[in-house]
């Protein structure tokens, strides 16, 4: 395998051709925090949580969306970055109703759990409350609630990539992003919908839930993911 | 000329009030009113929301009685589900209120009431608080803390944590009781129950004392809370019951979904505590406290026929000695209410850990919307709680009415600092002692106005003097 090496706040390291800097950052054991970035699905740079300086480069780069190049000089947590990433999270707070105390995914929220870790407790930003569409809790097994939602489009990857039904889609832009089933109506009359369970399981907030669930009650599980996708690539279960 | 006295903020109760007394052109008390000042509005943004998420939103109406206000709402979703949850289930949601029971009572009566009792109404105010209880009766405060301290350790263990416990569900709990959590909750229970002993005699021994209170806080009152299909003692789950002043029933056994047909609601322009009355003595008419009804814990003595524990059945004996042998109708006894009790939680958990089938691990029923209403409703500490939810076909709140303890005992609240006020204040001379009074009437309810408006805060009480032409002429607050 080809490798390139690169410079990583100061330490040199290497990675694969074609890995992407999130990647060679994690290969060489510098941790850089995401939300929208899942192993298995592909990267779409939507969270910007991920953002690195590279050296020469007029702009920040995310990095999950970058390549990694021969001689790069990486810096990942600078302060301006650190700071960054806070405001992101801060943002993140304020455009939609992020109530932990009453929420289902009380303890296995990704985004509660990077607010810990990055110290984000409140935000200096005024609350957007955008008016939403009802939660969805027509679907058999599955609910939608939009006060939940991030953006980050892990469901519609995971519904169209792994599932093959690209069921879920998402409808508006900026703060008028919302996820929508099929053309925009209510999940228990979706066609292509195949009840799987994999958009609930990727997201990484409260937003997709199983239906019944209570506070804090929700148990979220990715490592389906990687299972599918490696048993995909070695035809574990080819025929042919 | 006509004046008014106003006690601005109430202490030592949970919640935010003040109270106005207002005096006429003799310069004697007319009528004293108590003032709830906060508002939050949970029947409102609750709409939308599935129903199983209720008990989780809803248990943060109030941090003192959360448990109640998420067994009512599990009840409820009980019903909109239309299943019977399984009995053990049942059983733990008992032990789980009983716990409750034992650490909000000994709250009202340790931290918050003994003060006033031990040290008396006129003690000196800057240490007629639980620390100067500590100070002059430290071995009372101590076993006091402790009790309520079991309490809080019986739901924690229970339920993982000993408030805003997300344990009870629709359908049951969420996870059985083990062998070991079940000897710890039983290790616990002799000290406190030797707590419970000496509170009971200490209260006893102070009620020479205070025989004119005694006096001043009693008149007639329709009684109200559930009993068991046998009529006996019940914090859990089964029928209404109203009974007059001397005990007879007036509605003996009221089916939970149909309070609706029993209880009123009025509403007074200065306070946001709503004030229920029992509909067939109505139309409400405040003046003339139409329909008054008391609950919590001398409402639910009044109401049944027996405890149904041996300890507590002998307290109730004596209990009903202070009355006509039946009823007592002075709310000053709501303290010796409470502490029966406390003992009769004590009682029942310790019968029900030794039961059986305790430890059986079918402990959650499943299923969908079945039905479009739901009551649930339960004895709160301070008395009978409705959560009445409508939900649409695919489990979303579209109505949402909460009835709260606190609000059923608005009436008596104001009738009692009445009562108070006309004995003890006269004329434009305010003591301290004489506002403490008039707040132990509001404090012996053991109100939660959080939870009455299911409002915001803390409470604070404020008193004003106000004159017939509406001028304020005296205001004391304390914070």
């Amino acid at each position: 395998m080809s490798v390139i090496t690169l410079t990583i706040n100061g330490i040199e390291g290497s990675a694969p051709v074609g890995a992407t800097l999130l990647e060679a950052c994690r290969q060489n054991g510098v941790e850089l925090p995401t939300l929208c970035h899942l192993e298995g699905l592909t990267p779409v740079g939507a969270c910007r949580l991920c953002l690195v300086q590279v050296e020469g480069a007029r702009r920040l780069l995310p990095a999950c969306v970058t390549e990694a190049q021969e001689g790069m000089v990486v810096l990942t947590h600078t302060e301006k970055l650190v700071k960054y990433r806070k405001m992101t999270l801060e943002l993140l707070l304020s455009e939609r109703n992020h109530i932990c105390s009453v929420c289902v995914a009380n303890g296995a929220c990704e985004l509660r759990a990077l607010c810990a870790e990055l110290g984000v407790d409140h935000t200096r930003f005024e609350y957007r409350c955008p008016d939403l569409p009802p939660l969805d809790t027509s679907h058999e097994r599955n609910g939608l609630d939009h006060n939940r939602c991030i953006s980050c489009t892990r469901c519609i990857r995971a519904c169209d990539q792994i599932e093959g039904a690209h069921t879920l889609d998402m409808e508006g832009r900026g703060i008028e992003s919302r996820i929508i089933i099929d053309m925009h109506q209510k999940w228990v009359t979706s066609e292509t919908c195949t009840k799987c369970g994999k958009c609930v399981n990727v997201c990484p907030t409260g937003t997709l839930f199983w239906k019944g669930s209570t506070v804090a009650e929700m148990q979220k599980e990715v490592g389906f993911l990687q299972w599918i996708k490696g048993g995909r690539e070695k035809k574990s279960w080819s025929y042919l | 000329m006509a004046r008014t006295v106003r006690i601005e903020p109430v202490t030592r109760i949970e919640g935010h009030a003040k109270v106005s007394i207002y005096l006429d052109d003799a310069g004697e008390v007319s009528e004293a009113r108590m003032h709830v000042v906060e508002f939050r509005a949970f029947e409102k943004f609750c709409i939308g929301r599935p129903f199983y998420e209720m008990p989780g939103i809803t248990n943060r109406i109030c941090g003192i009685c959360p448990t109640s206000h998420a067994l009512a709402s599990v009840k409820a979703g009980d019903a909109i589900m239309g299943v019977a949850i399984p009995p053990v289930a049942e059983k733990l949601r008992r032990i789980f209120n009983w716990a409750q029971y034992v650490q909000s009572h000994a709250l009202s009566f340790f931290h918050l009431s003994a003060p006033d009792l031990l040290l008396g109404f006129d003690h000196d105010p800057a240490t007629r608080n639980v620390m100067g209880l500590i100070q002059k009766y430290p071995d009372v405060a101590r076993k006091g803390v402790r009790l309520r301290g079991i309490g809080q350790e019986i739901l924690r263990i229970l339920a993982d944590k000993s408030i805003h416990q997300a344990w009870a569900v629709p359908g049951g709990v969420r996870h059985p009781l083990t062998a070991e959590k079940r000897d710890a909750i039983t290790a616990l229970l002799p000290e406190a129950f030797a707590s419970i002993g000496l509170a009971l005699e200490l209260l006893k021994k102070c009620f020479a004392q205070f025989a004119a209170d005694v006096e001043i806080y009693d008149f007639p009152s329709l009684f109200a809370g559930l009993v068991t299909a046998e009529g006996g003692l019940e914090q859990y789950n089964g029928l209404l019951r109203f009974c007059a002043s001397d005990g007879t029933p007036v509605e003996p056994g009221i089916v939970n979904e149909r309070y609706r047909d029993y209880i009123d609601e009025a509403s007074e322009n200065w306070s946001y505590l709503k004030f229920p009355y029992f509909k067939a003595h109505g139309p409400y008419n405040r003046a003339e406290y139409a329909g008054m009804y008391r609950v919590g814990p001398l409402g639910r003595l009044n109401v049944c026929d027996f405890a149904g524990t041996p300890k507590a059945d002998q307290e109730l004996a004596e209990f009903r000695r202070l009355g006509n042998g039946r009823t007592v109708t002075s709310s000053f006894h709501y303290h010796y209410a409470r502490l029966i009790e406390i003992l009769f939680s004590l009682e029942k958990i310790e019968q029900t850990l030794r039961e059986e089938d305790i430890l059986d691990d079918w402990v959650r029923a499943e299923a969908g919307v079945n039905r479009l209403h739901g009551v649930g409703m339960v004895e709160a500490p301070r008395g009978t709680l409705i959560h009445d939810y409508r939900v649409d076909r695919n489990g979303l709140i579209t109505d949402v009415n909460l009835i709260v303890s606190t609000g059923h005992n608005n009436l008596a609240m104001n009738r009692t600092i009445t009562n108070i006020a006309r004995k003890y204040v006269h004329g434009d001379v305010l003591t301290e002692g004489m506002l403490n009074r008039v707040e132990h009437g509001i404090r012996v309810y053991d109100p939660c106005l959080s939870c009455s408006t299911h409002a915001l805060g803390r409470m604070p009480l404020a008193i004003r003097l106000i004159s017939a032409d509406g001028r304020v002429l005296h205001e004391l607050s304390r914070n």
